[in-house]
């Protein structure tokens, strides 16, 4: 059996991030163990620009952002596995994966980051009526099929959801000469980033309709056109305002999902909202050894703050295994009036360190206030002139905030109007 | 007059007022957070540009194309210029990020640079 001190699954910019900093923080023996033939992940194929604002001062695309990572990777003694596909990690943090060349094996981790990503829901998540012609995909997959492979999947375009790989996508189609008919989103606001709406639909005059979604699609081979129609406040379809609108093809941006199938095996207790492990503010699961970062964890929009997250995670890997991690006492934390999750969700009060929350609200708020309560006292109370539930918001307690705290107290996050 | 703009310089997407007076110069920029967002309201109110990323077609690589993008914004309303210019190049392998793919594209000054290897 291998043995390494760190074992961290998927090669994208969170298990990067993490073995890196494990590696800064002295961890002899990592590996990375990625599905693909090579280290990125979706970056790959996000050839916009946007990435590294935050982490590194300049605005790069996605492969870009993605490199600088690689080679930093393949400057250190890290282990790389491409083309290698894990399939179970047991109670004993024992990863067995397979790959074509060593067949399959096992590997006895000291700690294990997971960091698999995410994927998108796709069409058999929603409930649309017609027939099953091609021409209807992921935006992911469109995205795949134009900038890794090099063709066009299709003329003309309709977007159900405006999330940003759909808007990403209506401006990708266009500059490529389809066009791109209208993008329907089902809530009454967009889910996507504000500049994404600003420089990919209004840049083209692309129309978004809220409360609107597709009800059917039509054609037989190939497809021939969908029907759209505004919803209710109870998101059900208003008869009479059905509209066809013709196209060869439906794109799907509907929300991504953690991809925890291996957490799941190993028994890791996920959060019903992020649909991500419950961890700690080190990213520790409830599985001790075991972490979790990145996507996996939650659907974050930026991956400079995955980055920072996997940083965290790394560390916290390292120090489990130099068994330097502190003993403690957790409080938990809870999202109430409009906040929908916080991440982590539980933190350890004895930690001797600020902590960062990362949270998402429900709605649009407009010159709201953060607050944060604990035992009926406010700690925090910041005013922020927009909260949209596309766009991950954060608030740091600091180390004394922390220390006043005991085992089993609610850190409370709320917004109020 | 006033426009009001959502800033594209990063992220956060602060909502911008700007003042212009009767030339069309601006006057006052209100909203912003940074030095950045007012450097993006001015240019977006005077001569909109944007940055522009896709794809060029690569022989001999691993992956069918690679990805460009201008090293600068460009002026907003040439991008479909640029985009026709971009689509008929065909690179050889090896392509290294950095590498230049078209120089000066359509006299604007600025070059298309790849931004990933193959």
């Amino acid at each position: 059996m291998l043995q390494y001190d760190l074992v961290v699954v998927g090669g994208g910019p969170a298990g990067m991030a993490a073995a890196l900093q494990a590696k800064e923080e002295g961890v002899a023996k990592i590996v990375i163990l990625e599905r693909a033939e090579s280290l990125g992940g979706i970056l790959e194929q996000c050839i916009h620009t946007g990435f590294g604002l935050h982490y590194f001062g300049e605005e790069l695309s996605g492969p870009e952002y993605a490199g600088r990572f690689i080679r930093e990777v393949q400057q250190t003694d890290i282990d790389v596995m491409c083309d290698t596909m894990v399939l179970d990690i047991s109670d004993a943090n024992v990863v067995t994966a397979v790959n074509k060349t060593q067949g399959l094996m096992q590997i006895r981790a000291t700690a294990v980051v997971l960091a698999m990503g995410c994927r998108e829901r796709p069409r058999g998540a929603l409930s649309i009526a017609g027939t099953r012609p091609s021409g209807i995909m992921t935006a992911g997959t469109a995205q795949k099929y134009v900038n890794i492979d090099g063709y066009m999947p299709g003329k003309k375009v309709v977007i159900l959801g405006s999330g940003d790989i759909g808007l990403i996508m209506a401006r990708r189609m266009t500059l490529e000469g389809a066009e791109v008919k209208v993008v329907c989103e089902l809530m009454p606001y967009s889910s996507g980033l504000q500049r994404n709406i600003v420089q990919c639909l209004e840049d083209f005059n692309i129309p978004l309709r809220l409360s609107c979604t597709v009800v059917e699609t039509h054609g037989k081979e190939r497809l021939e056109g969908v029907t759209i129609a505004d919803v209710d406040e109870r998101l059900q379809p208003i008869p009479g305002t059905e509209q066809y609108i013709p196209c060869d093809t439906l794109m799907l941006s509907v929300g991504l999902i953690p991809e925890n199938e291996l957490s799941k095996g190993v028994g890791v207790p996920l959060d019903n909202v992020t649909k991500g492990p419950v961890v700690d503010e080190y990213r520790e699961t409830l599985h001790p050894g075991i972490f979790a970062c990145g996507n996996v964890l939650q659907v974050h929009d930026l991956v400079d703050y995955v980055t920072e997250e996997s940083k965290i995670a790394g560390k916290g890997a390292a120090n489990y295994i130099f068994g330097k991690k502190k003993g403690g006492a957790y409080a938990a934390t809870k999202g109430v009036n409009g906040v929908r999750y916080i991440v982590p969700q539980r933190v350890n009060v004895r930690g001797g360190e600020k902590v960062k929350l990362y949270f998402r609200v429900g709605q649009v708020y407009r010159n709201a206030k953060v607050t944060v309560t604990c035992n009926g006292q406010t700690l925090l109370s910041r005013k922020r002139p927009k909260l949209a539930p596309g766009e991950m918001e954060n608030v740091t307690l600091t180390e004394e905030q922390l220390a006043a705290m005991n085992e089993g107290d609610e850190i409370v996050v709320g917004i109020e109007e | 007059m006033k426009r009001n703009l959502v800033c594209i310089a990063c992220p956060i997407g602060c909502p911008i007022e700007v003042e212009l007076n009767d030339a069309g110069e601006v006057v006052g920029v209100t909203g912003n957070t940074c030095p950045r967002g007012e450097a993006y309201a001015r240019t977006e109110v005077t001569h909109p540009v944007r940055s522009l990323t896709t794809s060029v077609k690569v022989e001999g690589g691993v992956h069918p194309v690679v990805p460009v993008k201008t090293a600068a914004p460009i002026p907003k309303e040439k991008m479909f210029d640029c985009m026709q210019v971009i689509n008929a190049v065909t690179l050889q392998a090896p392509v290294a990020i950095g590498d230049v793919v078209v120089k000066d594209i359509c006299g604007l000054g600025v070059d298309v640079v790849a931004t990933n290897n193959d």
